[in-house]
C-alpha cells in the first residue's frame, strides 16, 4: 500500500467533495494499493490538521454545521510551507484578474517539491507559463483536468489517451450556465432575463452571471486548453469574446427553422481562441441541452472525438480531481 | 461555378482528350467524365457528359475552345452557387439599413443572399433575422460570412455564424 499525505486548501462545494469521494471510494483506493491521507484541510478562515489523518467526516460535518473547517487559525499557504506531505489538491475559488489565494499556493506547493491537483481556473489562465516551469523546475507533478469542463475528460483526454494524434481544432460548449439558459430559452420562447432568473433561482447561475453569460468563463477554459494541448502561451486576453445576453428568443426560433440551435461555442487551434454564440445543426454532436457540456476534438488521424459530461457540480469536479491523483500515483 | 456539359465526339480515336484538354488548359477541375460509347446520337456521334469546377471568366474561353476543336456542344448547365450557408443577425436590422446589408454581399459576385426572414417583436426591441446566402464554394461562403460580420460589426449587430465543422472552410 502506497500511502500519500494530502491537503486539501479551499473547503467549499467542490474541497468538501473530494473529501466525500475520498470516503466512498476508499475500498477501491485501497484495492489499486493507494491510501490517500489527508493531514491538512484549510478555508478561508481556519484549518485543521492531523498528521495521523484528519476524520474527513467530522470535518464536513462541522464545516456544515459551523461554516469553518477547524479552529486551527493556520492559512492554507503555511499548510503548504510547514507540514510535509507529497500533495495540494487546491480548491479555493477561482480569481482571474490576479490568479488569488491559489497562485500563491500553488507556486508554493512547488517551492517544496510537491504535487498538485486543482479544479481552480484563474492561475492557470493568467500565469500558466510561470506555473508549468516552477512545477518542471521542482520536478512536481501538476494535474488540473477539472478546471476544463467538470468531469468531461478533455484535457486528458487530448493529451494522454489521443496521444500521438496531433490536435488540430478543438471547439465545445464549456458552459453549463449558458447552455442551460439557452436551452431553455428556445424550450419556453421566452426573452434572456426570464431564463436567467430561473437559472439563478435552481442554482446553477450565480448572483452575478457576468462571469458566465459574457463568455469569460469559457474564455479561461479556452486559455487552458491553449497553453496544454496547443503549447500556446496564452491568457485570456488573447481570446475574442462575445456573450450571450443579447440573444433573442426569435433568433432561437429562426434558427430552429433552419434546424439549427444556438449554443455558446469555444474555439481554439493554433491561430485563433474564440468564444461566441454559433449555430450548431440540431443533430450534431455538439447539439447537448441543458447544463451539460461537450467537447469536439479534431485529430489527424482519428478525426473528430467527442466527449460531453456535466461541466460542473461539486462531485464531478472532484471525480476529476480524484482521476488526477489516480493517475498520478498508480505505478 | 459547377459546369455540367454534354458534348459530342466523332466516332474516332483522340476525340475524348481533345475534348477535356480545354478544361485542364483554362485550370478547371474535371469532377466527372461519363462516355456514353454504346450509345449513338441521330447524328452518328457519341454522347459525353462531363461536369467541372471552373472560374467564371475562364467557362467561355473553354466553350471556344472546344468549339475551335469542333466537338459539339448540345447543353450546358451552369450552376453557379453551389454552398449554403445560413446566419443570424441580431439588433436594430431594419434601421441600419437591410437592403445595403444584402447589397453589400451580393455585389461580391461570389455570394448571393437568398433568403431573409426577419422577426420584429416590438418597435425598439432589437430584431432578428435568418439570412441563407449561397457562394461559389466553401471558401467564397467563408469570406461572405466575414464580410457580414464585418458591415454588422459597423451597425452593431450581432451575426451568429455556423460552427466551423459545418461551414468547412478555415
Amino acid at each position: 500500500m502506497k500511502t500519500i499525505r494530502m491537503s486539501i486548501i479551499g473547503f467549499g462545494a467542490v474541497g468538501q467533495g473530494v473529501a466525500k469521494v475520498l470516503i466512498d471510494k476508499k475500498d477501491y483506493l485501497e484495492s489499486i494499493g493507494l491510501d490517500f491521507k489527508v493531514v491538512a484541510i484549510a478555508d478561508s478562515r481556519t484549518a485543521v490538521v492531523d498528521l495521523n489523518g484528519v476524520d474527513l467526516t467530522a470535518a464536513i460535518s462541522r464545516k456544515s454545521a459551523e461554516g469553518t473547517v477547524g479552529s486551527e487559525k493556520t492559512t492554507g499557504l503555511e499548510i503548504i510551507e510547514t507540514i510535509d506531505h507529497e500533495l495540494v489538491v487546491e480548491t479555493t475559488p477561482t480569481n482571474i484578474v490576479t490568479g488569488g489565494a491559489g497562485l500563491h499556493n500553488m507556486l508554493m506547493a512547488f517551492k517544496h517539491g510537491r504535487d498538485v491537483v486543482t479544479s481552480n481556473k484563474g492561475p492557470l489562465a493568467m500565469k500558466y507559463g510561470e506555473l508549468m516551469e516552477t512545477s518542471n523546475a521542482s520536478g512536481s507533478v501538476f494535474r488540473f483536468e477539472a478546471t476544463v469542463g467538470g468531469a468531461m475528460p478533455v484535457l486528458n483526454l487530448a493529451r494522454d489517451v489521443l496521444a500521438g494524434n496531433k490536435i488540430t481544432n478543438v471547439e465545445g460548449i464549456f458552459n453549463g450556465t449558458c447552455n442551460y439558459i439557452l436551452t431553455r430559452m428556445m424550450e419556453e420562447h421566452a426573452p434572456y432575463g426570464q431564463m436567467l432568473a430561473e437559472a439563478q433561482e435552481l442554482g446553477y447561475a450565480e448572483t452575478d452571471p457576468t462571469y458566465d453569460v459574457e463568455g469569460i468563463d469559457t474564455a479561461c477554459k479556452l486559455v487552458i486548453l491553449a497553453n496544454c494541448v496547443f503549447g500556446m502561451n496564452a491568457t485570456h486576453e488573447d481570446v475574442t469574446i462575445t456573450g450571450i445576453t443579447k440573444i433573442t428568443p426569435e433568433a432561437l426560433l429562426l434558427a430552429q427553422n433552419d434546424g439549427y440551435v444556438i449554443k455558446l461555442i469555444g474555439e481554439v487551434n493554433d491561430s485563433r481562441i474564440n468564444v461566441a454564440p454559433k449555430l450548431v445543426p440540431i443533430d450534431h454532436p455538439l447539439a447537448v441541452g441543458g447544463s451539460l457540456n461537450v467537447a469536439s476534438v479534431q485529430t489527424d488521424l482519428s478525426g473528430p472525438i467527442t466527449v460531453t459530461g456535466r461541466g460542473a457540480g461539486s462531485i464531478e469536479t472532484a471525480s476529476a480531481i480524484l482521476s488526477d491523483m489516480i493517475s498520478i500515483y498508480r505505478e | 461555378m459547377r459546369v455540367s456539359m454534354d458534348i459530342e465526339l466523332k466516332d474516332i480515336p483522340g476525340q475524348l482528350l481533345l475534348a477535356l484538354r480545354p478544361v485542364s488548359e483554362f485550370k478547371g477541375n474535371l469532377i466527372s467524365v461519363v462516355h456514353h460509347h454504346e450509345k449513338r446520337t441521330p447524328r452518328g456521334t457519341i454522347p459525353v457528359q462531363i461536369v467541372f469546377e471552373t472560374k467564371p471568366d475562364n467557362l467561355n474561353n473553354i466553350i471556344s475552345s472546344l468549339e475551335e476543336s469542333d466537338i459539339g456542344i448540345a447543353r450546358i448547365d451552369e450552376k453557379r452557387y453551389f454552398e449554403h450557408g445560413a446566419v443570424i443577425l441580431i439588433g436594430h436590422i431594419v434601421h441600419t439599413d437591410i437592403q445595403d446589408t444584402i447589397d453589400t454581399i451580393d455585389n461580391t459576385g461570389y455570394a448571393e443572399v437568398v433568403d431573409l426572414n426577419l422577426s420584429m417583436p416590438k418597435i425598439k426591441m432589437p430584431s432578428s433575422a435568418s439570412l441563407k446566402i449561397d457562394a461559389v464554394s466553401k471558401e467564397h461562403l467563408a469570406s461572405a460570412i466575414e464580410l457580414l460580420k464585418d458591415i454588422a460589426k459597423k451597425k452593431d449587430l450581432l451575426v451568429i455564424e455556423p460552427i466551423k465543422s459545418e461551414l468547412g472552410a478555415v
